[in-house]
């Protein structure tokens, strides 16, 4: 199994800590991972994405430019990188702050609103939370139970009260996520 | 080897640097490195080693602490990217000129000048042709991992205090930025004065018990004196030539073409080859881990063995492609493919290269 994966969007969003807790969890399974953010001057409050892969195998390149999953927050993402999905790969994106729908005929294709439920539970920061349960009901290639091992590991110990919190997000996610097309 | 950590490759190089005893860091933030001295700075070894973290005001300032750390036998490193390297360059050529193993990190970015802070490989002649002035190498390891930022370290120092030479860790933005999985080795215990007194005759920390003195320079101002030393320097580049050459190959078996690449480059080429393969055509990679020495005779066996042509791929507008092409020596085609800038390039884009550059015609 590889799962090649970019999640994409604002500067702010939980993109780069999204895609660390899914590194972390796939250490938890004896996977191998690779993290590889954007990174430069347009980080704060631009546009920022991080190629993240998980697979059993030794991973080759942590850049990539076709990708098995594109998890979109925005709309200068949705333009760069719904061309970059592999045909019969997969999108999973926000429409909140989405003008143009994904318009690729030859992928899967699946919303959450993120946004939206975060503001609904009052703590719009476990938005990212939301969108990885969501990913996760979608395509399950880490257990959930690694995933709370991984948000152990990564966030510092005086956080570890608002586990139970994002836990609490990525099952509302995993129930949220709507299907849009399916190939 | 313990707890397996998820790190940046900045970050691992300087848990790394704390485990493998050193005496000294001396550094000046530059992005994309800047991870190493404020991990060093959080991490405070001076309160566990005693090792001393110091920002210095400037990188001619470091390389030149290095100069007289080194030159005292202790273990001392520096880190930086690109242009901050090119202001340590006449340090450097000193240090190389009096002998002085020391640890140098370039984590490269994309050039000329003050170019920008994306991930590039254009650095790769400054690292192994010289740089500075005068007739000098640098021992230069290419880290193609998060795991090898971490293990290149010990073996970086091994090599300088073995030849008496600097030597230099050569990676780039991607692979400091990146994090990965990464298991570290044991701390090794910081050497003590008296140890390294009894370990390193030429260390300048104090006068002999005969009262001779010790001296390092790289200053002789009577030429038959400095062409013997040259000598004796090139003597010593011969042999490191001859038994520190450290590559990986893969896939190369039955390979009729090999790419050729290192670091951050490596990486991307070896899914290339995934991709190659998928189509049926014979590619293997050929890592170089020490770019100098270059692996010369690896390379001319690999044509005495009827591979067809070498692509090398690298982030810059073509520099190691010099050295294959030295190696293979006209006797099958050698192209060179890369991005420019910091930009990196995709896998598809080398498997097209391979494809119109080397096999095509």
């Amino acid at each position: 199994m590889t799962e090649e994966i970019i999640i994409a969007g604002f500067g702010g969003q939980g993109v780069l800590s999204m895609g660390k807790i899914l590194a972390y969890s796939g250490i938890m399974q004896d996977q191998e991972v690779s993290w590889m953010p954007s990174y430069g001057p347009e980080m704060r409050g631009g546009t920022a994405n991080v190629t993240v892969i998980v697979s059993d195998e030794r991973i080759s390149s942590p850049i990539l430019r076709a990708y098995d999953t594109a998890i979109i927050l925005n709309q200068q993402s949705m333009d760069k990188f719904e061309p970059e999905v592999k045909p019969g790969g997969t999108l999973l994106y926000d429409p909140n702050g989405i003008s143009r729908q994904p318009s690729r005929k030859d992928i899967n294709i699946f919303k959450v609103e993120g946004a939206k439920k975060a503001a609904e539970m009052g703590n719009t920061k476990i938005f990212n939370m939301i969108v990885l349960g969501a990913y996760l009901k979608i395509k399950p290639i880490v257990k959930l139970e690694n995933v709370i091992k991984g948000l152990k590991k990564s966030l510092p110990e005086r956080h570890h009260k608002l586990i139970p919190l994002n836990e609490d997000a990525i099952n509302l996610g995993m129930k949220s996520v709507e299907v849009v097309q399916k190939v | 080897m313990g707890e397996i950590k998820l790190m940046k490759g900045n970050e691992a190089l300087a848990e790394a640097i704390i485990r493998a005893g050193t005496d000294g860091y001396f550094g000046y933030p530059i992005t994309p490195q800047s991870e190493v001295l404020e991990y060093l700075m959080a991490s405070k070894p001076w309160e566990t080693t005693g090792m001393v973290v110091l920002q210095a005001e400037s990188e001619v300032a470091s390389i030149n602490m290095l100069y007289g750390g080194g030159g005292s036998g202790k273990k001392v490193v520096t880190s930086s990217s690109s242009p901050g390297i090119s202001l340590m360059q006449e340090g450097l050529s000193y240090i190389a000129g009096a002998e002085i193993p020391i640890l140098i990190v370039n984590v490269v970015r994309g050039g000329p000048g003050l170019g920008d802070i994306q991930p590039a490989q254009s650095d790769y002649f400054q690292s192994t042709k010289g740089g500075g002035h005068g007739d000098y190498r640098l021992i230069v390891l290419a880290p193609s991992s998060v795991q090898e930022m971490a293990d290149f370290v010990p073996v970086a120092y091994d090599l300088a205090f073995k030849y008496r030479n600097p030597a230099m860790i050569l990676s780039d933005g991607a692979i400091g930025q990146m994090m990965e999985k990464v298991e570290f080795f044991e701390p090794v215990p910081r050497l003590s004065d008296k140890e390294v007194k009894a370990r390193y005759s030429w260390a300048t920390n104090g006068k002999l018990k005969n009262g001779e003195r010790r001296i390092l320079t790289s200053l002789d101002l009577d030429p038959q004196k400095l062409e013997d030393h040259n000598h004796h320097l090139q003597e010593k580049y011969r042999e490191i030539e001859e038994k520190e050459v450290r590559y990986e190959e893969l896939q190369c078996d039955d390979a009729e073409y090999v790419l050729v690449a290192y670091g951050t480059s490596a990486r991307v080429s070896l899914k290339a080859v995934k991709l190659l393969r998928d189509k049926g055509i014979k590619v293997g990679l050929l890592r170089p881990i020490t770019l100098w020495p270059f692996p010369t005779k690896t390379i001319q066996n690999m044509v005495e063995q009827g591979v067809k042509g070498f692509l090398s791929v690298e982030m810059s507008a073509g520099q190691m492609v010099e050295d294959v092409r030295l190696a293979v020596n006209g006797k099958v085609k050698v192209e060179h493919f890369g991005r420019l800038g910091g930009v990196i390039h995709s896998p598809e884009e080398v498997v097209e290269a391979l494809e119109q550059k080397i096999i095509g015609e």
